[in-house]
């Protein structure tokens, strides 16, 4: 069937087209380039709307233990948001930590088709891939969370042979089915399992006696020489730490000028100025952003009101603890693998740390020049809920209606920040690039996020809304491979999204290696640790997208 | 995963994961028997009893009368369709007959609960006021050099716990590890497998149950410095308690190790609590982490599986369509007594020994062969076990690690979860 969106505005920034009045033509679920004299089946006349590609969530927590741990923590974040079941939607919950469908609905009626977990420990990738298989809709992928675990750090403290390392790491990469690699606190989460209560850059761990230097610099430069399309993806070291913005700087610069991925950096890019040593440092953040083409970033922004920060950091998530908000919380020491730390938190416009929380997100976003290496996340739900998405879209578009937000919130904090003085407005464009093309192109999703001939039909249409916020948040309609899901926001089918993995290449031999640490220290076997394929696919329910990496070097 | 063929023709698989209570031990060798199967290793009294249970394949029936399957899934389906208000209980499943349990009861508009929920809340009731500080199996095995074993059975409910997790010689962190001290507070607690080269002092604090409570909240007020009259807490000699103390301070990494479904008494919510506040204290100045088990019958995947499908742990209505969730007002056992509810689907697929409660409302049973209900069902479907007769995923009683199981032979027993989507699709 030939379906044709005619005479919509057209925003495909990784085709270089920047609202031209263009048709698009639809077959087998990608965008073609039909005859001239093709009979068309079905056509949506759209002018004057604005159609882009679906978005793309780089980094959003949607499934893992930790947060189930955190959906069973607050049944009050659940009362009073229940969905009823329809006929073609099942029943769900939730305003900051939603249940799993109703999280793949809420994407999808926002114009998403995808989204990635970025934070799945090996040891609990199953039951990840299991709750994103319950995710609704849309396209799922997850980041494996190394740096931490013992194989590896034993790896790097006994000076393993580097091909080695990077066998390790595509090999995890296969057992818990990941598109890429996430490093948390490097090393740190291990480190308080000893007893250490921080581990900076340059700190050694007390027993592998590696710093959080060599852990990112080894799994950076193993990830680019296995060809994995997306940079190591780095939760730093010192995270919400007043002064933690020098890490965060050292970080960038001990990187070498290997590509790597900097995520939530808001929560990286504090101050210590004034009275209270709580200050912006996003200015001298967003410049070493700007000038390190190597470096990316997403920026992590806090929404104000309630929600709850899930994070594999256990060490910085228990000083946390101490501001949980309703009081309760969880933390855990992980299969000598990993750890998480679920701490309910409610940011307050009127609270100074708070606000300036807020300012320094929004800062980050209007000083980082280049929209292809930052892209737009609340971490959700650590900095809100991924719902405020099109409300934070406004801010961005809108610098009177951002203005009147700066009104309403603790006025100190704003001497602490610069962005009372920044004008820069977003175009549709860059916002096109911020939650599509750069998600895409940084993931290495081959046919996704763009709009151009053999692309998939990942296609958001919109009101071209003055009111950002109303157009973001209602799209006209949503086509998921090609299939219309979502009218005016409202899901009239329901599909399964797919999971997208990456495969790089590894020596076979190094199961032998990890048979018998399996089996001498832990408590699963190597062959049931391992996800197979049709774990994935589960009779067809879901499936498995395997993008490409480049060649291994070495 | 590994298997070969035994001169028998029939299959002998290794690294088997055992669904048969919440630990899910990986590391079973099953062959084949003149009877059916074999446990060659690693075997234990439940996995013995579960796997060897002799293949039965009885006909499903309809008021004790044999039908075929499609009868009797048609005569389920119209007993829900006809109910008001329909009690999915038991759930003794694995992780996708769970997801089938929500998906009916959804459509159905029942209550979801699990048979072993009463001792799953005394943990829910704590994880949903104040949280804890947790740790994991293979964390506690390699890193653990106190053992604290709080009122529970352990060795009972399972019964390679302390092989596996305590007494195991190796440990990651160094090839000649320290020796463990494993501390029994509570009376009458099988210590026969804290035994080997790892295990130092074993000791015994015969404290009452229901007293442990009162213990750890002693051990919380001294370590932050309160004086404490009296020569006995909680019955045990004040001088015993304040030597547990320090040796949890001294402790590299202790573990208090607790099974809800030992803690058999009013409000034992408030003892885990006690437990988690005090280690949530310790962790101030150094490490120690909670370790719950329990969770046998599936436990753990229905509290999961219904967390990340409902937001809540069990104990949810879908009558309005939506989830609404209430954990005393939809507790099964509460509602079956008050007579709220006028049908029970009861699904047990691991033992024939979870057989249903014995209530006078209709029921549907979706039973392992030779489950015994007091009263003939309306509707009886025998049922394959996870595992067993059919391949599935459960979670482990830590809540983070899943182990998938497989099908170790052939047999007529349909999954439950393919029942149970059947009887959704005839609704």
């Amino acid at each position: 069937m030939l379906i044709k969106l005619t005479g919509g505005k057209v925003y495909d920034p990784a085709n270089g087209v920047d609202g031209e009045v263009r048709d698009i033509f639809i077959e087998n679920g990608r965008i073609v380039s039909p005859e001239p004299n093709a009979k068309v089946d079905q056509e949506y006349p759209l002018h004057g709307r604005v159609i882009m590609a679906g978005g793309i969530d780089p980094h959003s927590h949607i499934g893992g233990g930790k947060m189930t741990i955190a959906r069973m923590l607050l049944p009050e974040d659940h009362i009073g948001n229940e969905v009823a079941r329809t006929e073609l939607t099942r029943a769900g919950v939730g305003h900051a930590v939603p249940s799993t469908m109703t999280t793949g609905y809420r994407y999808a009626e926002m114009g998403y088709t995808a989204a990635f977990e970025p934070a799945m420990l090996p040891a609990n990738a199953r039951q990840a891939h299991m709750e994103m298989g319950d995710t609704s809709i849309i396209d799922k992928g997850a980041f494996v969370m190394l740096g931490s675990d013992d194989y590896f750090l034993r790896q790097l403290a006994g000076k393993a042979d580097f091909s080695a390392i990077k066998d390790y790491i595509a090999w995890t990469m296969h057992a818990a089915q990941a598109i890429a690699v996430k490093v948390v606190n490097p090393g740190g989460i291990s480190a308080f399992k000893f007893n250490q209560r921080k581990l900076d850059l340059d700190e050694k761990h007390v027993y592998y006696g590696v710093t959080p230097r060599d852990i990112i610099v080894t799994l950076a430069r193993g990830l680019h020489e296995l060809g994995v399309v997306h940079p190591l993806h780095i939760h730093g070291c010192n995270l919400g730490i007043p002064g933690g913005y020098e890490t965060t700087l050292d970080t960038i610069k001990g990187a070498e000028g290997l590509p790597i991925h900097l995520t939530h950096i808001q929560f990286h890019s504090y101050g210590t100025e004034g009275d209270l040593k709580f200050s912006s440092a996003a200015a001298p953040i967003a410049e070493a952003v700007n000038a390190n083409k190597n470096v990316s970033c997403d920026v992590g922004q806090v929404m104000f009101g309630q929600t709850c920060t899930a994070s594999g950091d256990s060490m910085r998530q228990f000083v946390n603890t101490r501001s949980a908000d309703p009081k309760k919380w969880v933390v855990m020491d992980i299969e000598c693998d990993a750890g998480c730390g679920v701490v309910p938190f409610k940011y307050r416009d009127k609270s100074f740390v708070n606000a300036l929380q807020w300012a320094i997100g929004l800062e980050l976003f209007l000083l980082v020049n280049d929209p292809w290496r930052l892209f737009l996340t609340t971490d959700h739900p650590n900095g809100g809920p991924f719902t405020w998405y099109p409300h934070l879209i406004r801010l961005l578009m809108d610098k009177e209606f951002r203005r009147d937000r700066m009104q309403t919130i603790n006025q100190d904090a704003l001497k602490y920040s610069t962005l009372a003085s920044l004008d820069r407005e977003y175009s549709l464009y860059e916002i096109a690039i911020m939650t599509r093309a750069g998600p895409a192109r940084s993931l290495g999703l081959v046919d996704r996020g763009h709009l151009g001939v053999g692309a998939w039909a990942d296609i958001t249409v919109y009101d071209d809304n003055p009111d950002r916020e109303a157009m973001f948040t209602t799209p006209e309609l949503l086509f998921k491979n090609g299939e219309l899901i979502v009218r005016n926001g409202k899901i009239i089918k329901v599909v399964n999204g797919g999971t997208h993995v990456a495969r790089p290449s590894y020596d076979p031999s190094i199961e032998k290696s990890l048979k018998g640490y399996f089996e001498d220290y832990h408590t699963i076997r190597m062959d049931n640790f391992r996800l197979s394929d049709d774990e994935i696919v589960n009779g067809g329910r879901g499936s498995l997208i395997i993008q490409p990496t480049r060649a291994r070097a070495a | 995963m590994e298997s070969e063929k035994s001169s028998h023709g029939a299959n002998h698989y290794k690294n088997v994961a055992c669904p048969f209570c919440g630990i899910l031990c990986d590391d079973l060798e099953i062959g084949p028997s003149s009877e059916g199967l074999k446990v060659l290793k690693n075997g234990c009294v439940k996995s013995v009893a579960g796997f060897e249970r002799k293949l039965v394949e009885p006909s499903p029936q309809v008021d004790g009368k044999d039908v075929s399957l499609d009868e009797a899934i048609a005569a389920a389906a119209r007993l829900i369709r006809e109910s008001r208000l329909p009690i999915f209980g038991g759930l003794a499943t694995d992780v996708e007959g769970v997801r089938a349990i929500m998906a009916l009861a959804e459509k159905g508009g029942g209550i979801v609960d699990h048979a072993l929920s009463d001792a799953q809340y005394r943990n829910f009731k704590v994880l949903q006021t104040s949280g804890w500080v947790m740790t994991t199996l293979t964390e506690a095995r390699n890193r653990a050099d106190l053992f604290i074993i709080a009122g529970s059975d352990v060795h009972k409910l399972h019964p390679r716990f302390f092989e596996r997790i305590v007494c195991n010689e190796a440990s990651m962190f160094s090839d000649n590890p320290p020796k463990r001290t494993v501390v029994f507070l509570g009376e009458g607690l099988d210590q026969s497998a804290v035994k080997g080269n790892r295990i130092g002092e074993v000791l015994t604090l015969p404290v009452k149950a229901d007293r442990i409570g009162e213990v750890l909240d002693a051990m919380r007020a001294l370590n932050k410095g309160a004086t404490i009259t009296g020569d006995t807490i909680g019955g045990l000699p004040r001088a015993a308690v304040e030597d547990l103390l320090e040796r949890c301070k001294a402790a590299s990494y202790g573990v208090v190790v607790w099974a809800p479904p030992s803690l058999g008494f009013a409000n034992a919510d408030l003892t885990v609590q006690a437990v988690s506040e005090f280690v949530k204290d310790i962790n101030l100045t150094s490490r120690f982490a909670g370790l719950a088990l329990g969770g046998n019958e599936g436990a753990v995947s229905a509290g999961a599986v219904c967390g990340w499908q409902s937001g809540f742990p069990l104990r949810v209505s879908f009558a309005s369509g939506k989830p609404d969730y209430d954990s005393e007002r939809y507790a099964m056992s509460r509602m079956l007594y008050a007579k709220e509810g006028d049908l029970l689907l009861w699904l047990a697929s691991f033992t024939p020994d979870l057989s249903p409660p014995d209530t006078d409302i209709p029921m549907i049973l979706l039973g392992t062969p030779s489950i015994k209900p007091a009263r003939t069902p309306k509707v009886y479907i025998p049922v394959g076990t996870p595992g067993i007769d059919h391949a599935g995923i459960m979670v482990r009683v830590d809540n983070v690690v899943s182990l998938p199981l497989r099908k170790l032979r052939q047999s007529t027993l349909p999954c439950a979860a393919d029942v149970l989507e059947k009887i959704e699709a005839a609704l």
